[in-house]
């Protein structure tokens, strides 16, 4: 995925691309948070399988759902593995070699890992894939109100990470052009990483002097070219990240698996 | 949806009454003492010599020059009658790099960033986009990405999301520098059309007085030392200061700077290429077979995106080919003949690449400093190194900025320091990539005089160039280029 692909992701017509980015922001928190305050494999199972319903009006081909997620599931597997290891010992242990311990305690709480960063990860990118940056700006500053100086700002910024690239290949090819590529990789790379560090910063005051020249910063109050609505969709999103939330915490509790951050 | 014209804007008068500026930490004024009136709907070129202030007043003139502790002003100046510093919105400004300009992700946004910050209301907002994207010949999609447009459209995406806040004063700070010749007249053109339909003020600060000569009706000269120089219709500056402004750096139509003589005497085969073709990711060009000779000068031109620099690169050793191969049989001395092979410090004392930007090459925190870089990198003693740094620096006019940062030189001055650094270790070959980019009318002048010296001595350039002067002085070959693959070689007839 390149840096347009970022800034600009296809505009679709299915009901996710009209949600406005800061509800799927707080949807998105709403099952974490729910989700991290315990580890085990009920909560996350009833998460998931919640999710999974919801994942085919996401506007994703199958496809796409599995090369954007893969990252995810990746993740997921390496953590589950790791604990399966690793984690905390407890009952009959099954194989036992160096610092390894898999145990029935490891294998409950690796299954359990599993299930949770797929149930926090999948649905925050399956509906980040489709925030516009521009308009999760706009919600920022419209919707959540926070400074639009700050919002607008960063956006600005956000389109100069593209040229950062760029900028390092040419400094690497200047560096070989030099005479001076052969030794001191370790030197070279800071002295390269300074250099892009002063492109960048110039590259930013000249960013912020076209900005300021345009009216930028100025003490007239500022109206917004497009409108950033927080109505039913939105209010319907959020209430289901609750359901969620709230179905997943309830199970897990009424069949006793709840442990409270992480059963200390 | 037809959209209507563009709507005309409050033409604004500008008054200068002693006004000048210094910037924090400097001694000497940019401006000083300057007096000046420029009535409502005028078009303005503003000329002198680098260094003269011209930037300093476009920006004052735009209120982005910052508050007291940026610098110190004198006098006052005015804007429709009010001070210049409340001007915000009601001015313009265009600069120079099409890339720090552009804002938001989208045409359609970026345009109607200005309007929201002046709190002009939705529904105005975009019938105002509309308007100024048609006004400047940038008819895209609203939602078209801004990353993927080529220079020429970029500045005038920064033209429109300017004239959309209806300025009564348009302030272009050498608007079409960094553009491809095509670029330049698509920019020029807009500008004509913009100011047609909104009677605007318009500044321009430009060097080459030619592209801007139709449009203008007014010359302004700053002189260096505070003040105007001279003032007047077009036609009666230049015919009155037309040598002097020329003697000062400024391009101007009739006294153009001289060709310098060539003793063309070819010499032996440095470097060729058999069918080669380059490319970063996709393919840029294919085929290219190219012989390169000591002692002359092969030009490549053609548009932005044509692969120009990426050949250059190719050939300095820096980019592997991406089919065919590039040979430097005559440059080898030893080693094999791909140059792409060789050591970093055994490619610095056989071929020089000169970057187009300069500031990606500079690693060192004084001119000196970078001047001894090749130097050491190749084992020179500290003697050797001094016999051959000083008349460089002689030559190239730095010998007062040996302890300077390169990176605070202005962009002539770093175009010189980069070609110097290469020239430390005597590269037989040299690639340059736009070598007089930034230059005023005299600094060229002695940059290709410089060159044509070392094309006379024998050694070989290869220049990546948009500039035809350069061209019709140094070429004895020209290798256009054109964005669908297509190459046109030809002999510089003289």
């Amino acid at each position: 995925m390149t840096t347009a692909d970022i800034l600009t992701p296809p505009a679709g017509t299915r009901a996710i691309h009209r949600i406005n980015p800061v509800a799927k922001l707080a949807a998105t928190a709403v099952i974490g948070i729910a989700l991290v305050l315990s580890i085990d494999w009920v909560s996350a199972s009833v998460a998931l399988t919640c999710e999974a319903v919801l994942f085919f009006f996401a506007g994703l081909g199958p496809r796409q759902f599995v090369r954007r997620t893969l990252p995810v599931a990746v993740a997921a597997l390496f953590a589950a593995a790791t604990i399966l290891l690793y984690g905390r010992a407890s009952g009959t242990s099954h194989w036992r070699f160096l610092l390894v311990n898999v145990t029935d305690g490891s294998i409950e709480l690796s299954v359990a890992t599993l299930l949770r960063v797929l149930a926090i990860g999948l649905p925050a990118v399956v509906l980040f894939v489709t925030v516009d940056p521009t308009d999760l700006a706009d919600g920022l500053a419209q919707v959540v109100r926070l400074p639009s100086r700050f919002v607008l700002g960063a956006l600005g910024g956000l389109r100069l990470v593209g040229l950062f690239a760029e900028d390092w290949k040419s400094l690497e090819l200047a560096r070989r052009a030099r005479g001076i590529a052969d030794r001191g990789r370790l030197r070279r790379f800071a002295g390269q990483a300074f250099a892009l560090l002063v492109l960048s910063i110039r590259r930013g005051s000249k960013l912020a002097t076209a900005m300021e020249a345009r009216g930028f910063g100025s003490s007239i109050p500022r109206s917004w070219a497009r409108e950033s609505r927080f109505g039913w969709r939105e209010g319907m999103l959020v209430a289901l990240a609750f359901l969620i939330a709230l179905a997943a915490v309830g199970t897990s509790v009424l069949t006793g698996h709840w442990n409270f951050l992480a059963g200390a | 949806m037809s959209s209507p014209p563009l709507t005309p804007a409050t033409p604004l008068a500008v008054d200068a009454r002693g006004w000048g500026w210094r910037h924090a930490g400097r001694e000497d004024w940019a401006v000083r003492a300057l007096d000046l009136r420029i009535e409502p709907g005028e078009r303005v070129l503003l000329l002198g010599a680098s260094g003269a202030g011209k930037s300093t007043l476009l920006q004052a003139l735009a209120g982005v020059l910052g508050g007291d502790e940026e610098g110190e002003s004198m006098g006052e100046l005015l804007i429709g009658g009010s001070a210049a510093t409340h001007a915000r919105g009601r001015v313009g400004l265009v600069l120079q790099d099409p890339d720090s300009q552009v804002v938001l992700a989208r045409v359609g946004d970026d345009v109607a960033f200005g309007c929201e910050n002046m709190g002009v209301p939705r529904e105005e907002i975009w019938l105002r986009v509309e308007q100024s994207l048609r006004a400047v010949g940038l008819p895209l999609p609203l939602r078209h990405p801004t990353s993927g447009l080529s220079g020429g459209q970029k500045q005038r995406l920064a033209l429109a999301g300017v004239i959309a806040m209806r300025p009564g004063l348009l302030l272009l700070d050498e608007p079409t520098a960094n553009l491809d010749p095509e670029g330049v007249i698509e920019v020029r053109d807009a500008v004509a059309r913009v100011l047609d339909a909104s009677g605007s003020t318009l500044v321009v600060v430009e060097h080459r007085v030619d592209v801007w000569w139709p449009l203008v009706d007014r010359v302004i000269v700053l002189s260096p030392g505070g003040g105007v120089l001279a003032d007047g219709t077009p036609e009666h500056v230049l015919r009155r200061e037309g040598a002097a402004l020329a003697a000062s750096g400024v391009w101007v139509p009739g006294h153009l700077p001289q060709p310098p003589k060539r003793s063309r005497r070819p010499g032996e085969q440095l470097l060729h290429t058999d069918a080669l073709a380059i490319g970063r990711g996709p393919v840029l060009q294919t085929g290219l077979d190219l012989v390169v000779r000591a002692g002359e000068c092969l030009a490549i031109t053609g548009p932005n995106g044509a692969g120009k620099t990426t050949l250059g690169l190719t050939l300095g050793g820096l980019l592997p080919a991406i089919d065919g191969r590039v040979a430097a049989d005559g440059l080898a001395g030893g080693l094999g003949t791909d140059p792409l092979r060789w050591k970093s410090r055994e490619l610095v004392t056989r071929i020089g690449s000169v970057f187009q930007d300069p500031e990606h090459q500079f690693v060192s925190g004084t001119v000196a400093g970078e001047l001894a870089v090749g130097a050491r990198a190749t084992g020179l003693s500290v003697a050797e190194t001094a016999r051959r740094i000083d008349p460089l620096l002689e030559r190239l006019r730095l010998g007062h900025l040996t302890a300077a940062n390169p990176f605070t030189l202005s962009g002539g001055e770093k175009r010189r320091l980069s070609v110097a650094t290469v020239l430390v270790t005597r590269p037989p070959l040299l690639v340059l990539d736009e070598p007089s980019f930034g230059q005023d009318a005299r600094t060229w002048a002695e940059l290709v005089a410089f060159l044509a010296e070392l094309l006379d001595e024998g050694s070989s350039v290869v220049a990546v160039t948009h500039d035809a002067h350069l061209v019709d002085a140094l070429a004895d070959t020209e290798l256009r280029m054109s964005r669908a693959g297509h190459l046109l070689e030809s002999r510089v007839p003289r």
